[in-house]
């Protein structure tokens, strides 16, 4: 493989984000996979990094879950999104963070959408007015919560109290990324790095010293995919999916997965547990899982937060091998203490 | 009557089309903007159908043109028009009076790494058609030892994402030729075309791909490819849809060879501007009577030929250099 190609790419697919001044959006169901997330994102971006990120609890879903499982026209859910965006003008904001994958996705859509259409943003307008006498300006920045995150990655760095680093060996442990299919497969130009070689997560990784995986099915669905899931029926293709990957990746003997997507580390993780029932294969060393990681865990690992304050005793493969390989410091006792 | 005439472009077009205007008794200036004439033809090893060499067809087209008078390394800064005379400025500032202008800039390669899916310049294993040629022609023997090799056809033609709907006409032909030449050079290894139609209009090109089959071997998959990754062995994996079974497909190479297409020549825009005519929505210069004749330009005394105008075949673009060499003269002497 030819680095030098793929940095080329990454040179052309660069986006502004700024780091200061953001009305952050939160995913619907991202607290629940992974409590600590949204709360570490905002504890590092607030009180490590002393930056201004707002949000309220009036915002609501954006109506993504919806729009992609084919449930909702495509004017209630531009309704709904407008809806947000008047939050955010009335908080004074200009900058816009989402926090999910398919809320980033979406609102790009719409953005664009309007840009070519604006004879149907008029008529959003006219609706929101109609509905909640709500006005809105369209953000002059959209970010992913990863795109931020990415931005501030060497500062996160020079703050850091663990690398992703073997302590035995010394060597930067194997990364595979995940980035959700939302990001940029739909718009190259509005993710860091673009669709074929996204490097939103491959810059936090090399940041923080381990090093990405590249493998034949980095590209492919983590096995949400909506319908695949959300459609009973259709839960075999979810799995076949996710099996699919992991065939996939476990010849490079990954130590780690990194994901910046909902779903991603939801499936990823979980149904690792499921192949094992089914099949009895592990993917990991030593009969274990390859453990999943949220970019936001991960980046309060690097920092030093304890595991459990992290929310890592939800994850259904387990983390503490890994922790143990970096030397990360935590309490077996703990685990299910919080 | 002013007898002088410049070429611009030292690629087949222009050199045949100066062989022409030489027999005709005209004298010919070409101003080629590369060190050495011959344009794409000179990275070529072999020519469709047939396999005539591409080193010796140019050699031929050279030995005719020798009393051509070359400015290599040059581009034309400005052209003038004053009392129906052309006033020339090259890069080197000299200046050239001529009775006419031939357009012969020709096409470039469509280049294969925007074509991200693909992965050309980030895989070792991803090359291109012009890369392929130019190892048979210097005998790179490492390419050869490949035992599992494809060819995407249409890379960067007939695609909308890239800007060129057009069909570059001579890469299914020319995948066939190069398939066929592999398994010469290997006849161990197994050969995968994958393509969307297969547009073998020429003649000769049909009797090709059956030989391709028949005698190659040659597997032919109707289907775009969709990505190419490398596996743990540096292997390429690549998958694809078959159309004719409506399946997806997923297949380990060691070599994939990427057909790019041919694009409109970059300095188009420029040169139109310069010349005072227009290029069409494509990108390639436009003709103001594209059935009747396809060497004129609604500037008079400007003519063009050759793929400036859009992709074209060797021997088409030898004959439509004919006819243009007949048209300055038409002109001139008018």
């Amino acid at each position: 493989m030819n680095i030098n190609g793929k940095k080329k790419i990454w040179s052309e697919y660069q986006k502004e984000i700024p780091e200061d001044h953001y009305f952050y959006v939160r995913s619907c169901i991202r607290q629940n996979f992974f409590p600590a997330s949204e709360k570490l994102f905002l504890e590092i971006v607030r009180e490590r990094l002393s930056l201004d990120f707002f949000e309220t609890e009036h915002h609501t879903t954006c109506g993504g879950i919806a729009y992609h499982s084919d449930t909702i026209p495509q004017e209630t859910v531009m309704t709904i999104v407008a809806r947000q965006f008047a939050l955010m003008t009335e908080a004074g904001y200009k900058n816009y963070v989402a926090s999910c994958i398919t809320s980033f996705g979406l609102y790009t859509e719409i953005l664009d959408t309007w840009h070519h259409f604006p004879e149907l943003e008029s008529k959003i307008r006219d609706y929101l007015w109609k509905t909640t006498k709500r006005e809105f300006q369209k953000p002059e920045y959209l970010a992913h919560a990863s795109d931020v995150v990415y931005k501030l990655r060497n500062k996160i760095a020079s703050q850091a109290k663990y690398k992703l680093v073997n302590k035995d060996t010394g060597e930067p442990l194997k990364v595979v990324e995940h980035i959700g299919c939302h990001y940029s497969k739909m718009f190259p130009s509005k993710g860091v790095g673009g669709a074929e070689y996204p490097y939103v997560l491959t810059g936090m990784i090399e940041a923080w010293g381990g090093e990405i995986v590249d493998y034949p099915e980095r590209r492919h669905c983590c096995g949400f995919g909506f319908r695949q899931y959300l459609v009973q029926a259709n839960r075999g293709y979810s799995i076949s999916n996710t099996h699919k990957k992991f065939e996939s990746m476990a010849p490079f003997k990954p130590d780690m997965i990194i994901t910046n997507c909902p779903g991603c580390p939801y499936f990823l993780d979980r149904w690792q547990y499921v192949i094992k029932e089914m099949e009895g294969k592990t993917y990991g060393e030593n009969g274990e899982g390859i453990p999943v990681f949220t970019y936001e865990e991960v980046a309060g690992l690097v920092l030093g937060y304890d595991p459990w304050y992290l929310g890592m005793q939800m994850h259904q493969t387990a983390v503490e091998p890994l922790l143990d390989k970096i030397g990360i410091k935590y309490n077996k006792e703990e685990k299910y203490l919080l | 009557m002013n007898r002088e005439i410049l070429i611009i472009g030292g690629g087949p077009a222009g050199l045949e089309c100066a062989n022409s205007l030489i027999s005709l008794g005209y004298k010919v200036f070409i101003v080629e903007k590369s060190a050495e004439p011959g344009g794409h033809l000179r990275k070529w090893d072999r020519l469709f159908p047939y396999g005539a060499s591409a080193s010796e067809t140019l050699e031929k087209l050279l030995q005719q043109s020798n009393k051509a008078l070359f400015f290599y390394e040059t581009e034309v800064k400005s052209i003038k028009k004053s009392d129906g005379v052309f006033i020339a400025t090259l890069s080197d500032e000299t200046q050239l009076h001529v009775g006419s202008i031939v357009v012969a800039t020709g096409f470039s390669l469509f280049p294969a790494a925007k074509k991200e899916e693909y992965g050309y310049g980030i895989y070792n294993g991803v090359i291109t058609n012009a890369d392929l040629e130019d190892a048979f022609k210097t005998g790179k023997k490492e390419f050869f030892k490949a035992n599992r090799v494809g060819f995407v056809h249409c890379v960067g033609s007939r695609d909308e994402k890239v800007c060129n709907r057009h069909c570059s006409k001579v890469c299914c032909v020319t995948a066939v030729k190069q398939a066929c030449e592999f398994k010469d050079l290997n006849p161990e290894a197994e050969v995968y075309c994958f393509y969307m139609d297969l547009r073998m209009f020429g003649r000769g090109y049909e009797d090709l791909y059956l030989k391709a089959q028949n005698k190659y071997g040659i597997r032919f998959i109707r289907g775009r490819v969709s990505e190419v990754a490398e596996d743990v062995d540096g292997c390429l994996v690549l998958k694809a849809e078959d159309t004719l079974t409506s399946r997806p497909l997923k297949v380990t190479l060691d070599l994939l060879v990427l057909m790019s297409g041919i694009s409109k020549n970059p300095d188009n825009d420029e040169i139109a501007l310069m010349l005072g005519i227009d290029t069409d929505e494509d990108g390639f210069l436009s003709l103001c009577e594209p059935n009747l004749n396809n060497n004129k330009t609604q500037v008079e005394g400007v003519f063009l030929t050759g793929s400036v105008t859009g992709p074209k075949t060797l021997p088409e673009t030898l004959n439509e250099a004919r006819a243009a060499a007949l048209a300055v003269h038409k002109y001139l002497s008018r």
